[in-house]
């Protein structure tokens, strides 16, 4: 570690890794802190995402697939099924390979990775971020830097010491619990969603295929939920239900928002990035596509910054404007749309699966379930038309 | 009266930060396999103990 890079980059998952790249790429020197001992390590994640989303954005590499999906079986709380396979393939990735590959290509570019280095505090001077504390092999270190990239998870601090408003409120945070299950007999074809008041609150239930006995079971559930009775619980008792058998390989915990993107997600000196600016999708909780995207933004937008001689908040907006534009949008969109689907009763959930069964699996996409939603309840036309105008 | 405060158990911990992400006053420090609550920041708002999503942190004595 040297004393001043032009870019320092906190947290090493995909927002981290792409935003160090891109900024290496353009011609800074870079530094990406990791907090664990292991880039890609504890893997808290359901680790499924869309391939064409994934491609556009990477060349991908066999290693990294633990398994391919073909479509999504939608499970009503009545245990009525619903096969979709409108959306394309998924991927069930090995997070654990595909991040520390991302960081590799982060370094290939010129990116210094450093793990273990816990960033505590920013260095401030005049309202302006110039750098990070860290600890590193039980030394502290004050690290400058023109520009400081946050990409430090739902858990975010780096956001809140430049004074940006990044706590979430309860109803804005799925709070999850996921177990890797093995010698399960399931359909590994396909990734399998469960929705219900009694299986996940304000939230849903997975079961990602990672092979054919395998697989990543887990559920989030709204903080406001997660009051009442905890993940664990509900997991417990799913998992009971449905994998009697099971051999339980690990259990992790974890979050991620279901906020509104984050309006203000960068400061004099400062760009947030993925879980931090709260840009993952309020509905899926998918964050891996949406923070690459912003990191690659975040990157290009702190080496014309620092080029410029201008890391001032007017200059670094221009990362908000090109996120907004590439995904910001969307995302707003999505938040509306949980807002009312988090108000769906179980037998509103039962009546647009049955609704659902009349169409066909190929030409059961997102919009169309939506829609169907939105017909089988027709006091949401008027909340939705209130989002496209 | 005894001063409440938020405990954590920590021989269950996962470190998985869902706490620290809806504490309103930055109170909780975790890093890779270490969490504390600054207890003089702390305002007793509850929002961790609700979030935990292992149910592993209380209010007490």
């Amino acid at each position: 570690m040297k004393d001043h890079y032009d870019v320092i980059v906190v947290g090493g998952g995909p927002g981290g890794s792409w935003a160090a790249k891109y900024a290496a790429e353009n011609g800074m020197s870079v530094l990406l802190l990791e907090k664990d001992r292991e880039i890609g390590l504890p893997v808290r994640c359901a680790e499924g995402l869309s391939e064409i989303g994934l491609r556009r954005l990477v060349k991908v590499q066999d290693r990294w697939i633990a398994h391919r999906a073909k479509g999504a079986r939608l499970v009503a709380p009545d245990g009525t099924s619903i096969l979709s396979t409108a959306e394309g393939m998924g991927f069930v990735l090995h997070r654990k390979i595909f991040d520390a590959d991302l960081a590799a290509l982060a370094s290939s570019a010129g990116a210094e990775v450093v793990t273990k280095a816990y960033v505590h505090g920013l260095l401030l001077e005049g309202g302006t971020v110039q750098g990070v504390t860290v600890q590193y092999m039980g030394q502290q270190y004050r690290i400058r830097a023109s520009v400081v990239i946050g990409a430090d998870g739902t858990e975010s601090r780096v956001g809140r010491w430049a004074g940006l408003q990044t706590h979430l409120p309860l109803k804005d945070i799925e709070t999850c619990v996921q177990m890797t299950l093995t010698n399960i007999d399931f359909d590994a074809d396909n990734v399998h969603l469960f929705f219900g008041r009694n299986i996940a609150p304000e939230g849903y239930a997975w079961v990602f295929p990672k092979g054919l006995k395998t697989a990543n079971v887990g559920l989030g559930v709204s903080g406001k939920e997660a009051k009442k009775k905890k993940p664990i619980t509900y997991l417990q008792e799913f998992v009971k239900r449905e994998f009697p058998d099971a051999a339980i390989l690990t259990t992790v915990a974890g979050s991620v928002s279901s906020a509104p993107f984050l309006k203000k997600a960068v400061t004099n000196g400062l760009i947030l990035v993925g879980d931090a600016a709260h840009q993952a999708n309020p509905i899926t909780g998918g964050g891996i596509l949406c923070a690459m995207i912003a990191g690659k933004i975040a990157g290009e937008v702190a080496a014309e910054a620092v080029q410029k001689g201008d890391v001032s908040q007017t200059q670094l907006a221009v990362y908000e404007k090109r996120w907004h534009q590439a995904e910001g949008k969307r995302n707003g969109l999505i938040y509306k749309i949980k807002e009312i689907v988090n108000t769906f009763t179980d037998n509103d959930l039962n009546q647009i699966a049955h609704t659902l069964k009349g169409i066909p699996p190929e030409k059961r996409s997102v919009f169309r379930i939506l829609k169907t939603a939105i017909l089988k309840h027709p006091t949401l036309i008027l909340e939705l038309s209130k989002l496209f105008t | 009266m005894k001063k409440l405060k938020i405990i954590i158990d920590h021989t269950r911990c996962d470190f998985c930060g869902t706490c620290v992400a809806v504490c309103p006053v930055d109170a909780i420090d975790l890093s890779e396999a270490k969490i504390s609550i600054g207890q003089h920041v702390c305002t007793l708002c509850e929002n961790c103990v609700a979030v935990c999503p292992l149910g592993i942190l209380e209010i007490a004595t």
